[in-house]
C-alpha cells in the first residue's frame, strides 16, 4: 500500500506541476490511448513474438487500467466469471498426468520468447515464482509456496478440478493475479497441464512430501 | 582482478553445489559474491574506450562528439546523465542518453540515423560503440544526484505514458513490468527484484545501470535492460531508442530522483 501511495503522490505531484504551468493534464483514458499509440510505434515483430501480442484482451485491458489501484469488487467478479466460463476441462475427466514430467515443465523457463524455438515445448517456469518441493531451493517468491499443495488441501476430485482450473486460467479465481493463464493462453498443452496438476496433486509427487 | 572473479565464482559455485543449503544462506552467498565483484569492474574498459571514441574524429563530417549537447550545453558531460531523459528543443522531443548520442552522431558527425543505431548491443565478437559511449558518459555522473525535471509538458507526457507502459499487461503470459517489479521483497528463483513502484526500489534499480554483466562479458545499457525485460515478458522486440523506451526510462529515472547515481555497476 505504501508503494501505491507513493506512486499516487508522484502522479499527483506531476499533475500539480502541470496545473501550475499549463492547462489541466489529460484524463486517464487519454493517457492510456496515448500509451497504446506510443507502444504501437515502438515494438517490432521478432521471431514468434509479433506485434499483435500488444493487442489486449478484456482481462488484460481491465487489469492494466486498475493496476496500482483498488480493483472494484464488481469488476473483479466480472473478470473471474468470464475466465471461469472459459476453462476447458479434460474431455476424458482425467486430471492427473505424470508428476515427473510435470516437474520438468515446472523447471523449464523457456517458451514464447522471441529467442525461443517455437518447435520446442514450453515450460511453465513454476519455480520462477513458487516454492514447490523441499529439494529445489532455487525458487522465487512472487507467488505463494505450493509445497504440500495436495497434502494440505486433500486429494479429492473437487480439489483436482480446482487445481486444473487454477493452472488453466488463474484469473477465474483471483482477478488480476500475476499468474499466467497457462491453458487458456495456450502456453501449455492439455497434456502438459495434466502433468503439472499431477505435480501438485499426486500423493507420490515430491510437492506432497 | 580476474583472479577475484574466479574466486568469487568458486564461492558461488560451492553454494549452488550443496543441495541442502537453505535458500537464505544461498542468497547470503550470492550477496557475498556480488560484493566480491565490486573489487574490480571491467566496465572501466568500456568507459576508457568510450572516452576515446567521444574525442575521436569520425563519420562523413570527420568530427568528434566533443560539441555534443547532452542538455547542459555543448561538450558538458559531467553530471549530464543524472538529468536525463530531458526535453531537447532542437529535436522537439524527449530524449534519453542513447537517443541523444544517435542525434549527435547524425548532426555532428554526419552519420545516417540507421548507421548511428546499428549494433546497439554488442557481443564479444562485435563490440558496440554505443555501449562504450554510454559507459563513458554515465561514468561522468557517478556520485551525482539524480535530478530529472518534469517542468516541460513533453516530459510530463513521457512520464505519464511511461507509467502506463509499466503497468500494461499483454502477450501470452499477461505480463507487465509491474508483474515482477511491483512489490517489495520478491524474487525470481534466487534473483532479488527491485520494486520499481517504490522510491527506494526505483532509486536502487535505476542508479545501478548501465552495468557490466559478468554472465555476458559485456557492458549493458539501460536501453538493453528494457529490451531484454520485454523479451522475457514475451513481448515483441522493443526498438532501440523508441518512444516507448524513452517514456519508460523517463518514468523510472524521475522516480529515482534524489539518489546518487552509481554506475556503470557490475552485476552477475
Amino acid at each position: 500500500m505504501q508503494t501505491k501511495h507513493w506512486i499516487a503522490l508522484a502522479s499527483a505531484a506531476a499533475l500539480v506541476v502541470g496545473c501550475a504551468a499549463m492547462a489541466p493534464g489529460p484524463s486517464d483514458a487519454e493517457v492510456r490511448a496515448k500509451a497504446a499509440e506510443v507502444m504501437k510505434a515502438s515494438f517490432k515483430d521478432r521471431g514468434q513474438a509479433k506485434v499483435d501480442r500488444l493487442t489486449q484482451d478484456e482481462t488484460q485491458a481491465t487489469c492494466s487500467q486498475y493496476a496500482g489501484k483498488e480493483l472494484p469488487k464488481d469488476v473483479a467478479a466480472r473478470i473471474e466469471q468470464a475466465n471461469l466460463a472459459a476453462i476447458k476441462y479434460p474431455a476424458n475427466g482425467n486430471y492427473l498426468g505424470d508428476w515427473k514430467r510435470g516437474e520438468q515443465i515446472a523447471q523449464r523457463g523457456t517458451g514464447f520468447q522471441y529467442s525461443d524455438d517455437p518447435a520446442q515445448p514450453s515450460g511453465a517456469n513454476c519455480y520462477a515464482c513458487h516454492q514447490l518441493t523441499k529439494q529445489e531451493i532455487s525458487y522465487g517468491t512472487i507467488g505463494p509456496s505450493l509445497h504440500n499443495f495436495g497434502k494440505l488441501r486433500g486429494y479429492g476430485d473437487d480439489m483436482k478440478k480446482y487445481a486444473w482450473g487454477k493452472v488453466w486460467n488463474a484469473e477465474a479465481y483471483s482477478a488480476c493475479t500475476n499468474m499466467p493463464r497457462f491453458g487458456h493462453a495456450g502456453i501449455l498443452t492439455e497434456e502438459q497441464v495434466r502433468d503439472v496438476v499431477a505435480l501438485l496433486m499426486d500423493p507420490a509427487s515430491p510437492v506432497n512430501q | 582482478m580476474i583472479g577475484t572473479f574466479r574466486a568469487a565464482l568458486a564461492v558461488a559455485g560451492i553454494a549452488c553445489a550443496v543441495p541442502l543449503v537453505l535458500a537464505q544462506s544461498a542468497a547470503d552467498e550470492i550477496e557475498k559474491y556480488r560484493r566480491a565483484l565490486q573489487d574490480g569492474n571491467p566496465a572501466e574498459l568500456w568507459e576508457a574506450r568510450g572516452e576515446e571514441m567521444w574525442k575521436a574524429r569520425a563519420g562523413p563530417k570527420n568530427a568528434s562528439l566533443e560539441r555534443c549537447d547532452l542538455g547542459k550545453g555543448p561538450g558538458v558531460v559531467k553530471g549530464a546523465y543524472a538529468e536525463l531523459p530531458r526535453y531537447f528543443a532542437d529535436a522537439d522531443r524527449v530524449m534519453d542518453l542513447e537517443s541523444r548520442l544517435v542525434w549527435c552522431r547524425v548532426a555532428l558527425q554526419g552519420m545516417t540515423e540507421a548507421d548511428a543505431k546499428r549494433n546497439p548491443f554488442g557481443s564479444p565478437e562485435r563490440k558496440a560503440d554505443m555501449e562504450a559511449l554510454v559507459a563513458y558518459v554515465t561514468g561522468e555522473s557517478r556520485g551525482v544526484k539524480m535530478n530529472v525535471s518534469l517542468d516541460h509538458p513533453k516530459m510530463r507526457e513521457a512520464y505519464a505514458v511511461g507509467e502506463k507502459i509499466f503497468f500494461f499487461r499483454g502477450g501470452p503470459h499477461d505480463f507487465a513490468c509491474a508483474t515482477c517489479h511491483g512489490e517489495d521483497g520478491k524474487r525470481i528463483r534466487l534473483q532479488d527484484l527491485p520494486n520499481l513502484t517504490s522510491k527506494a526500489g526505483a532509486q536502487k534499480g535505476y542508479t545501478t545501470w548501465p552495468a557490466y554483466r559478468v554472465s555476458q562479458g559485456e557492458l549493458r545499457t539501460f536501453q538493453w535492460r528494457l529490451n531484454d525485460c520485454f523479451r522475457q515478458q514475451r513481448f515483441p522486440e522493443l526498438e532501440f531508442t523508441s518512444p516507448a523506451s524513452v517514456a519508460l526510462t523517463t518514468f523510472l529515472a524521475y522516480n529515482a530522483n534524489g539518489a546518487a547515481f552509481d554506475a556503470p555497476a557490475i552485476k552477475r
